[in-house]
């Protein structure tokens, strides 16, 4: 059982949540994840950390009410518990021998790629930040990139905050600009990242991009965060949770991740409409 | 006691095959006390006990069963206790037909005698009547690490427990049990039964702590610096394999380990679930062991209208238990032997690409096998027949060939050496590793294998740092 020690609503479909996890905090390094349970029935779900505080012994975790479990977590509030608290999983992002990245975030991948901009920023790397957001009422870590970045461009899609267009439009200028990065690191939805992934692909830029498929134990076993990467012509299957989540954006598959990700979404979607239905009554 | 001299097992109680494949109780309901007494009468005691022989962790089959014989049913569960830590598991999933059962005198005219089911039997008694939990012996002060809560760790742990150390067993996932909770299914090993033989080592001062990943939370160095003297490394099996053919990512297209690990760990067989799985349709799973075997019966149960084992060897060669594949039958699974998959198709509507079916199986292109020539093992190698290719109209498919080692711990132990394959390598007379007061056992050694094996491992192993830490 994990404590939750902070419980903040960013946007109307985006919490941060602080926990207690003494074991996790120690370990976390940029770009790992942990997998939780909301409550003993529950299903495990993959989130990437956030954030970690090795004093506290605490891990932050954000993330977008999506289906049944995101909606019972949302429900949690500060001096909850929550069931199970498993990490850091993964492999951290490589972060050695850069000198100026240009981090790319969209929607709530913008949680994930804070600490990496951070962690870049610390070491004195220059740091250039791209967030996008659908709109206004979506932005988040405005502030916290701005203080980890040396320039921000903050896109929305219809331009109610900051300018308008998606992440691609300033990425586009500073190539034709003649800019060049030692890498582009991208998380955000699957299409975001192939776009970004498209967009560096004429510079060749090193392009890094976190996946997050379906898991379920996160530690090697089930096998169902399996992605194919192109490599020199030949697919070869790789597990997300022990061989990523992040990785080289050119040899992903992402049409086929994309597809392998809407599996269970009629699912998904019931579920979430059941877990708010039940949250109603309990109000009522 | 003359002996009965019936040639015939006294057959296994069981739910009826059209009843049990709609439900996950338990297929096999165990011997009554008078089953089991005329079971035990078939032993003819033999002096020389071939059956002992046959056992990886030679439990005294001849004694345990003379027990029975007298109707001392608690006497009998003393004897298996002695050399095996978990017989209501081992009395259900072992593979008795090539081990004990199969240096069975009796076997040579007629069936061998149901050891299996006599082991199961006393095992499950003792459940039912025993009274007082196990109690935790003295501690010699000396502190163990074991990492896995499986077949393998749990063993290692009762051994140590009774001779006094202080055993920590780490569990990656939230429950204990490792594959006999993700992967054995409620109907062939219930889970209530697992959770028993878990509770009776906490009884004895065994401390499972559930989500700690070795490799990752922690490493095996700093077990070490945590105050652990020796450290058991029963991981488990790893990754699974696919096939490598095309199709392979398609909707529908599940591991073993996944499948299962949905339905049993994750209980996607419940109604209402939290974690979905794909129920009903047509169903092909690739393989022909045990793990194909329970992930088709499963299949069956979540509602499958069909389901088929595509299985690229004959009969003869399916590795499954016996009584797995009989049992399959009996409910309706489709055997597809000597055949091969070689592409697994998906729909595809090029007119819109946002059609739900999109990415989903549709079939799977499979090929006819034959057997050639004998390979290195001495199993004839399975040949495909050209032109004999044809489709099967599925829509799950369930990859069931094998896994490859977890790399965890391996990348992150320095010293740990692992061969070719990525198994552990291991001393065989000890279970010793390449690395000081490490020992490792089971699958992450052998790779995919047996509960029974697995067990044994756990049993060296802790005989081993017993007297690594005496010295």
């Amino acid at each position: 059982m994990n404590k939750i020690v902070t419980r903040k609503s960013l946007n109307p479909t985006v919490t941060l949540l602080e926990i207690e996890a003494p074991f996790v905090a120690a370990k976390a390094q940029p770009g790992q994840f942990i997998i939780l349970r909301v409550d003993e029935t529950g299903e495990r779900i993959p989130l990437t950390i956030a954030g970690y505080d090795r004093e506290k012994g605490t891990v932050t975790i954000i993330f977008q009410i999506v289906g049944g479990t995101t909606e019972k977590l949302n429900h949690k509030m500060e001096g909850d518990y929550i069931q199970d608290f498993v990490g850091p999983l993964g492999k951290p992002t490589e972060l050695e021998g850069l000198k100026k990245v240009c981090i790319v975030g969209g929607g709530v991948g913008c949680a994930i790629a804070l600490p990496i901009a951070q962690a870049l920023h610390e070491k004195g790397v220059e740091v250039t930040s791209v967030i996008g957001f659908r709109n206004k009422d979506l932005l988040i870590l405005e502030d916290e990139f701005k203080a980890a970045s040396d320039r921000l461009f903050v896109m929305t899609d219809d331009g109610s905050y900051g300018r308008h267009g998606n992440v691609c439009v300033p990425l586009n200028e500073m190539f034709e600009a003649g800019e060049t990065f030692d890498e582009v690191i991208t998380i955000g939805p699957l299409i975001m990242m192939k776009f970004v992934v498209a967009a560096t692909k004429p510079t060749g830029i090193p392009c890094t991009v976190s996946m997050n498929p379906i898991m379920i134990d996160g530690t090697g076993m089930c096998g169902g965060c399996r992605l194919t990467l192109n490599q020199d012509g030949k697919k070869v299957t790789k597990f997300a949770c022990v061989d990523g989540p992040d990785f080289n954006g050119y040899e992903v598959d992402f049409d086929e991740a994309m597809s392998r990700g809407m599996m269970y979404h009629a699912f998904e979607r019931h579920a979430h409409e059941e877990a708010c239905n039940l949250f109603k009554k309990e109000v009522n | 006691m003359a002996p009965n001299m019936n040639p015939k097992k006294n057959p296994m109680p069981a739910q009826e095959p059209e009843v049990r494949a709609h439900n996950f109780f338990e297929v096999a309901t165990g011997y009554t006390e008078e089953m089991a007494i005329d079971e035990a009468l078939r032993c003819l005691t033999c002096k020389n006990m071939p059956c002992v022989s046959g056992c990886p962790v030679n439990i005294h089959i001849p004694e345990f069963i003379s027990k029975i014989k007298e109707g001392d049913f608690e006497g009998a569960y003393q004897i298996i206790q002695e050399t095996s830590s978990l017989p209501a598991i081992c009395g259900r999933v072992c593979p008795q037909e090539s081990q004990c059962e199969s240096k069975c005198i009796r076997g040579i005219k007629g069936e061998p005698v149901g050891i299996g089911r006599l082991e199961r039997f006393v095992a499950d008694w003792h459940m039912a009547h025993a009274t007082e939990a196990p109690k935790a012996p003295a501690s010699n002060g000396h502190k163990v690490a074991v990492v896995g809560s499986g077949p393998s760790g749990l063993t290692c742990a009762g051994d140590l427990a009774k001779k006094g150390y202080e055993v920590t067993v780490y569990e990656a996932l939230h429950t204990a049990g490792g594959v006999l909770v993700y992967g054995i299914p409620e109907f062939r090993l219930p889970k209530a039964i697992v959770q028993k033989e878990v509770d009776n080592l906490t009884a004895m001062g065994v401390k499972v702590e559930t989500n700690m990943v070795i490799g990752k939370t922690l490493t095996v160095d700093e077990l070490f610096d945590m105050g652990f003297e020796a450290v058991y490394i029963a991981s488990g099996a790893g990754l699974p394999n696919f096939m490598g053919i095309p199709g392979e990512a398609y909707k529908g297209v599940y591991s073993a380990n996944e499948f299962l690990t949905r339905s049993n760990l994750m209980k996607a067989y419940q109604d209402a679930p939290v974690t979905p799985i794909m129920k009903g349709g047509k169903v092909a799973v690739v393989g022909g062991g045990n793990v194909a075997m329970d992930a088709a019966r499963t299949a069956l149960r979540l509602g499958a209208e069909k389901v088929y084992i595509v299985y690229r060897r004959s009969l003869e060669e399916l590795p499954a238990r016996k009584e797995e594949v009989e049992h399959a039958m009996e409910e309706g699974i489709e055997f597809l032997l000597l055949n091969n998959p070689v592409e697994i198709l998906g729909y595809n509507n090029p007119d819109d690409r946002r059609d739900p079916k999109n990415g989903f199986v549709t079939g799977m292109k499979c090929i006819k096998m034959e057997l050639g020539e004998p390979d290195e093992k001495g199993r004839r190698r399975p040949v495909a027949i050209p032109g004999s290719e044809f489709v099967l109209d599925v829509d799950t498919v369930v990859i069931s060939i094998g896994t490859s080692p977890n790399p965890l711990i391996k990348d992150t132990t320095k010293g740990l050496e692992v061969n070719s394959r990525g198994g552990i390598i291991v001393e065989d007379a000890t279970g010793a590793t390449t690395k000081e007061g490490v020992y490792a056992g089971g699958d992450a050694v052998t790779g995919a294998a047996t509960v029974i094996s697995a067990m044994g491992a756990g049993k060296l192993a802790a005989k081993s740092i017993d007297e690594y830490l005496s010295k």
